[in-house]
């Protein structure tokens, strides 16, 4: 792959105030996403793992601009040159929205209900450019073919839908102006297996068709491995592991990552998994640990773990780079 | 998919079911769903009956010159307080005049405050909760602190000042109720969004860079529109008890012209309480009716405009 970026994330940080008291003084602050440096290339499925509350959503929707970053830049590269999205206002996004776009979780509130699907989805085709209400008619309509579903749905309400097939409304609605790049934010975990699985494959097959670039955030380890060509896993608003989908499952680096992989379920009788279950909870994000964030319930956690935060180092993998966070990958780590 | 080819006689049912197909695949949106939301609210037999009782109501105050029979104001020293007989349909009041003519001239001035005042205080609240509590910051900081002070401040002083001021009078009435009734349903607007606002299909919207103007009054505002109807309805009954009270004091509309509450007023007197039934009930019968009949069709009107409820 053509190390081509698209998207560029340089130290993005994501702080949300927390505020007490009958001043409402800002008395701390909620990391949610701390320091993240990315590269999404153009035309790859980029995978974003990691435990509830680890920043993944908040970072998708920093990527979007629907939250802004306090730190940190977003810069989006298309062919006419680098722009910076972390510094433009409302008016300068506009021409990047449309290459943009987001697919949501819960297919139960991303579509109005007080709307046909037709009159969700117009709305933001006329807000770029298409005029007649014929034209509009006409493009929803192939949208939703797009997806697999029949052009009459456009004058049905989305109560009228399964979860599924509201899911593939919402595909349809983030291709309805043509994005370069779509974050599938869980876009899948809410649904049952067989529809996942349809789902993916409808998401694969129209990112061949239009050329698209994916970041697929998601908790969903055996979706990543079948969709993405790199992963980014995330701990507590820090990336912790980055490399090759296929790297990343065979040669695991980082203790977080190892863990979590092995609580993928296997189906073989015959096969003895060591499970790795990790104690306690994710730290709160409002007061991370010292040092590294995962040392409180890594298996092997040493005195400079609990006192310097470690920074993301290349490592030489088979094909590419492999990242990781952790002072013990120059150490054979003990098993 | 191919439709399997049908081997026995055809039926009614594949008939109609043809025509369900064309009438879906010839894609008549606009037309069709503006059809639905008054089908809808037709088939709602309650709201059906208090719409009718309404126009009823609002005719009969209209056209009070061609159906009573006596001046409402004009007091019959010889009729006083009788109860109803062929001459006096509802009977007389306590200086004789006529209780028929009187409730079909109050409805005039009692409907024209209670839902004036009720739709012009929605409009404010509306327009300004929809907007403040989506966008939120300082505009909602704002607004809110506003709508407290018109809501702590004490009605009836409001009512003095502007009476000193102006003078007796409809118009100052409805101003009263509006300036100090569109803080309930403001508050109600915003609460409603702030709850919406977190719903994927917003974040969407904002995502395709849709100005915040667009997002709150076209997307969100028609989901929130529920519970705003209720209260337009409940207050719609609270101003008409309201201006009764306000008009007794001597602040609202003159004691000699006829609205529902000066007729009820009356009332306040426990003989007349106990013994003249007829100056108390039919006017407070009126009363009821009619703003059930607006509670109705606010219902009617709420459900015609849920898609997720089928008609």
């Amino acid at each position: 792959m053509a190390a081509d970026p698209i998207l560029s994330l340089r130290n993005v940080e994501v702080h949300f105030p927390v505020r007490t008291g009958v001043l409402k003084r800002v008395t701390a602050h909620v990391r949610a996403v701390d320091g993240v440096d990315l590269d999404v290339y153009r035309g790859e499925v980029l995978g974003l793992v990691g435990e509830s509350g680890c920043g993944k959503t908040t970072l998708g929707k920093a990527i979007l601009q629907l939250v802004r970053a306090t730190q940190g830049t977003v810069t989006y590269s298309g062919e006419d040159g680098e722009t910076e999205l972390t510094t433009q206002d409302d008016a300068g996004l506009f021409a990047f929205r449309k290459r943009l776009q987001i697919v949501f979780q819960d297919p139960h509130s991303s579509l109005n209900p007080a709307f046909t699907i037709f009159g969700s989805l117009e709305d933001p085709l006329r807000h770029y450019g298409v005029k007649t209400r014929a034209e509009r008619r006409k493009i929803v309509g192939d949208l939703l073919e797009a997806v697999n579903m029949r052009r009459e749905a456009m004058d049905r309400y989305p109560h009228e839908f399964s979860g599924g097939q509201r899911q593939r409304i919402g595909i349809a609605r983030a291709l309805s102006i043509d994005p370069e790049l779509i974050v599938c934010d869980e876009a899948v975990s809410a649904l049952d297996v067989s529809i996942q699985a349809q789902v993916l494959q409808l998401l694969m097959d129209l990112k061949r068709e239009k050329n698209l670039t994916y970041v697929f955030i998601t908790h969903d380890l055996s979706v990543t491995e079948y969709l993405c060509d790199r992963i980014a896993v995330m701990y507590l608003g820090k990336v912790v592991e980055l490399c090759d989908a296929e790297e990343l499952y065979s040669n695991t680096l980082h203790p977080y990552t190892q863990a979590l992989l092995s609580a993928i379920p296997v189906a073989d009788l015959d096969r003895k998994s060591q499970r790795i279950v990790l104690q306690g909870d994710v730290p709160s994000p409002i007061n991370p640990p010292s040092g590294c964030p995962f040392h409180p319930r890594c298996r092997f956690a040493q005195d400079i773990c609990r006192t310097d935060v470690p920074r993301l180092r290349a490592y030489k993998a088979g094909s590419g780079v492999h990242m990781a966070a952790c002072h013990l990958i120059d150490q054979p780590l003990a098993d | 998919m191919v439709d399997a080819p049908i081997t026995r006689p055809r039926t009614r049912r594949d008939g109609q079911f043809d025509r369900l197909r064309d009438r879906e695949t010839s894609m008549q949106g606009k037309a069709k769903r503006r059809g639905r939301f008054l089908g809808k609210f037709l088939s709602n037999r309650l709201a059906l009956v208090g719409f009718v009782i309404f126009t009823i109501i609002c005719l009969m105050s209209l056209f009070a010159p061609l159906i009573a029979q006596h001046n409402p104001m004009s007091p019959n020293l010889r009729a006083i307080a009788q109860p109803p007989s062929v001459e006096h349909w509802f009977g007389t009041d306590k200086t004789g005049r006529d209780i028929f003519a009187r409730v079909l001239y109050g409805g005039r001035v009692s409907i024209l405050v209670g839902l004036g005042s009720a739709l012009l205080s929605a409009l404010i609240g509306v327009i300004i909760g929809v907007y403040s509590g989506y966008v939120g910051g300082w505009l909602d900081w704002i607004a809110m602190r506003v709508s407290e002070i018109f809501m702590s401040f004490p009605q009836i002083i409001l009512v003095l000042l502007l009476v000193a001021i102006l003078g007796q009078s409809l118009l100052n009435l409805i101003v009263i109720f509006t300036l100090t009734g569109w803080g309930g349903i403001y508050r109600m607007a915003r609460a409603r969004m702030l709850s919406i606002r977190e719903e994927e299909y917003v974040q969407a919207l904002r995502s395709f860079g849709l100005g915040p103007a667009r997002i709150a009054y076209k997307h969100m505002l028609p989901n929130a529109l529920g519970p705003i109807m209720v209260n337009i309805t409940l207050s719609t009954a609270a101003f008409i008890l309201q201006e009764a009270g306000l008009s007794f004091l001597g602040l609202g509309v003159p004691l000699s012209i006829p609205t529902w509450g000066n007729i009820l007023n009356a009332a306040q007197d426990l003989r007349v309480l106990e013994q003249n039934w007829w100056i108390w009930l039919p006017v407070g019968a009126t009363i009821s009716l009619f703003v059930l009949s607006v509670n109705f069709i606010g219902d009617g009107l709420r459900d015609a405009t849920d898609p997720s409820q089928q008609g």
